[in-house]
């Protein structure tokens, strides 16, 4: 240690070099400060993540009805349960719906809405502004907006009332799963809550985008709009693109505050964490269950998440080319 | 319709149209929510829609905190105190780690390294049963500590922090170093000092976010005195008795924190987002 050849430093008293030095090697040694900066988030990682998700496969493997220290051992019964539940398979399709409705919109609006604030020449930080003020909005808030008024099945909410200026009768938009209406209610929820926030992602990658390259295809002849957008933007925001579609699948994949709030007590329109949040807290409190239905929805995103880093690592080769 | 220009000036007035109507498409929520909290029930459930109440209706707001159903002033204060305590709780420990993660050479860093990754696998909301479970055998349902200390862990946040600390300028450490500091001095001497337009970023995005999270807390919170404003919201939108405009002035006061923040601390905000891509 490159401390110990330097015990002048130390100070005068003698019978404190001993314990001075022992701190300083401890000050200066990589193992100890390193051990010092990352031991309390290290702990709270595996006593808050690691232990829970350990802890959920030993419980799917136990009848755990209202009880968290079961002691009856059921094998892959919990498993095949879930599997076979109609009402859990039923929440993958939900998501699968509601991933296929919710991902080309947003993608589209929020370029969409980069595109436009980037072409401004005036007022380019209102603008911005108003389209990422929703942001600031919980899903619980923009629920209850749009559930007690906007796409309230009453006479007085909003969209029944401009229907009814054009002479359209009232649309009950959450009452019932047919006509599927719900899905407008919940797909205009979360493109309005989320839009900003990838428009932000997609306005930084068009300010990055070389502005000679669209210098040189007007020598070229190209003409600006739909050719240098198809020809220059489209390629060149290609990695963002691929970072926003998985994003915000991942994001889909966590949906419960619209559909908890906005569907309240219904059977049908459950994604999966809503259908695992009945299963474990509603009244049944079957931990075991909820634990094997948490463990598939675990594995499945993992599957997802390491197929998406495939995908990144491939969109940043493709990107650095 | 003005065509000086060829093309130009059509395009512009056609961007503008657009950007337009877009824009009011985004701000209708937010006049349905200020036009409804300021309302009365009669007029909001009236025969025709009207536009905006002619009498502000500000006593809506005295009605909301005295009515006992919903204890919704006790709701707020504990969103305050759970925002703020994990956006103050995540920045020092997932900075440490980052930091470590990335400056300190250490012989087993890269297995540690990906204990981290490997949470990032997992949304901690897909994995809520097991972290229940966990939290109310420690006994720590309906308490601040069960709100707050299972969310603290973000291995996102500490990765970010890592990549982060991978660019800070090793000049400014070195000449810590060369002053006497060890790690830990220069860490809060120099380094913390020099990063704090990316603390002030992750603070916001963390802050928005503790105060939006709806279902952990709905989880912890099964007494409403433990409730959050977003437990409180969602108790009035899926309770029996509706009164309009009282629903419409929570979730007006609920949303006004946040309104601040982005009023004040968007320039962080968007940095943020752009340099790291968090979900706000």
């Amino acid at each position: 240690m490159s401390t110990t050849t330097k015990p002048a430093l130390t100070g005068p008293a003698p019978a404190k070099a001993a314990p001075a030095r022992t701190w300083r090697g401890l000050r200066g040694s990589r193992t100890f400060n390193f051990w010092l900066f990352v031991s309390p988030f290290l702990a709270g990682l595996i006593i808050f993540i690691y232990v829970p998700i350990g802890w959920s496969v030993y419980l799917s493997f136990f009848d755990a009805r209202f009880t968290v220290t079961p002691s009856n051992f059921i094998g892959f019964d919990n498993y095949t349960y879930m599997l076979t539940d109609p009402k859990f398979v039923h929440s993958l399709g939900t998501f699968t719906v509601f991933a296929a409705f919710i991902v080309p919109t947003t993608w589209a609006v929020s370029l969409g809405l980069a595109l436009l604030v980037n072409r401004l020449r005036f007022m380019r930080a209102f603008f911005r502004s108003v389209f990422f003020l929703p942001t600031a909005c919980s899903y619980v808030a923009a629920s209850l907006i749009w559930k007690m008024s906007l796409f309230s099945g009453v006479r007085f909410g909003l969209m029944n009332t401009v229907l009814g200026w054009f002479g359209i009768d009232d649309i009950a938009w959450l009452a019932s799963p047919d006509p599927p209406w719900y899905w407008l209610v919940i797909v205009s929820a979360r493109l309005w809550l989320q839009s900003g926030f990838y428009m932000i992602l997609f306005l930084a990658a068009l300010q990055n985008i070389p502005a000679e390259l669209y210098e040189a295809a007007a020598i070229d002849g190209a003409r600006p709009g739909w050719q240098t957008f198809r020809h220059i933007t489209l390629p060149q925001l290609r990695a963002t693109s691929t970072a926003v579609v998985l994003l915000l699948l991942v994001a889909a994949y966590q949906a419960f505050d619209e559909f908890y709030n906005l569907l309240d007590k219904t059977t049908w329109g459950r994604p999966p964490l809503v259908e695992l949040y009945y299963t474990a807290l509603g009244t049944e409190q079957d931990y075991g269950a909820g634990s094997a239905g948490a463990v598939i929805l675990t594995a499945l995103i993992v599957v997802v998440t390491l197929f998406q880093g495939r995908i990144m690592g491939f969109g940043r080769g493709e990107e650095s080319k | 319709m003005t065509t000086k220009r060829r093309g130009g000036v059509m395009g512009n007035t056609g961007l503008c149209i657009a950007t337009g109507v877009a824009a009011f498409l985004f701000l209708v929520p937010f006049y349905v929510l200020l036009r409804n909290a300021l309302s009365t029930d009669a007029r909001i459930t009236g025969e025709h829609w009207e536009f905006f109440p002619t009498h502000l209706q500000w006593g809506n707001i005295g009605e909301l905190f005295d009515d006992p159903s919903v204890p919704f002033a006790r709701s707020l204060l504990n969103s305050l105190v759970v925002a703020v305590s994990m956006t103050a709780g995540i920045l020092l420990v997932c900075s440490l780690a980052g930091y470590a993660l990335a400056r300190i050479p250490y012989r087993h860093a890269n297995k540690i390294f990906y204990v981290v990754l490997g949470t990032l696998m997992v949304p901690t909301s897909v994995t809520f049963v097991p972290s229940f479970v966990l939290v109310s055998s420690l006994g720590w349902v309906d308490s601040y500590r069960g709100l707050i200390i299972p969310g603290l862990f973000s291995g996102f946040t500490c990765f970010l922090f890592r990549q982060y600390f991978l660019g800070f300028p090793k000049e400014l450490e070195e000449a810590a170093r060369v002053d006497g500091l060890g790690y830990w001095g220069a860490y809060w001497r120099v380094v913390v000092p020099n990063s704090l337009n990316f603390f002030a970023a992750i603070a916001t995005i963390t802050f928005i976010n503790g105060w939006n999270a709806f279902l952990w807390p709905l989880v912890i919170g099964q007494d409403p005195n433990s409730w959050t404003v977003q437990v409180a919201l969602s108790s009035y939108i899926t309770n029996q008795t509706v009164v309009f405009h009282q629903i419409f002035m929570a979730a007006a006061i609920s949303i006004l924190p946040l309104l601040f923040v982005f009023l004040f601390l968007q320039r962080w905000l968007v940095q943020g987002i752009a340099q790291t891509g968090i979900k706000g």
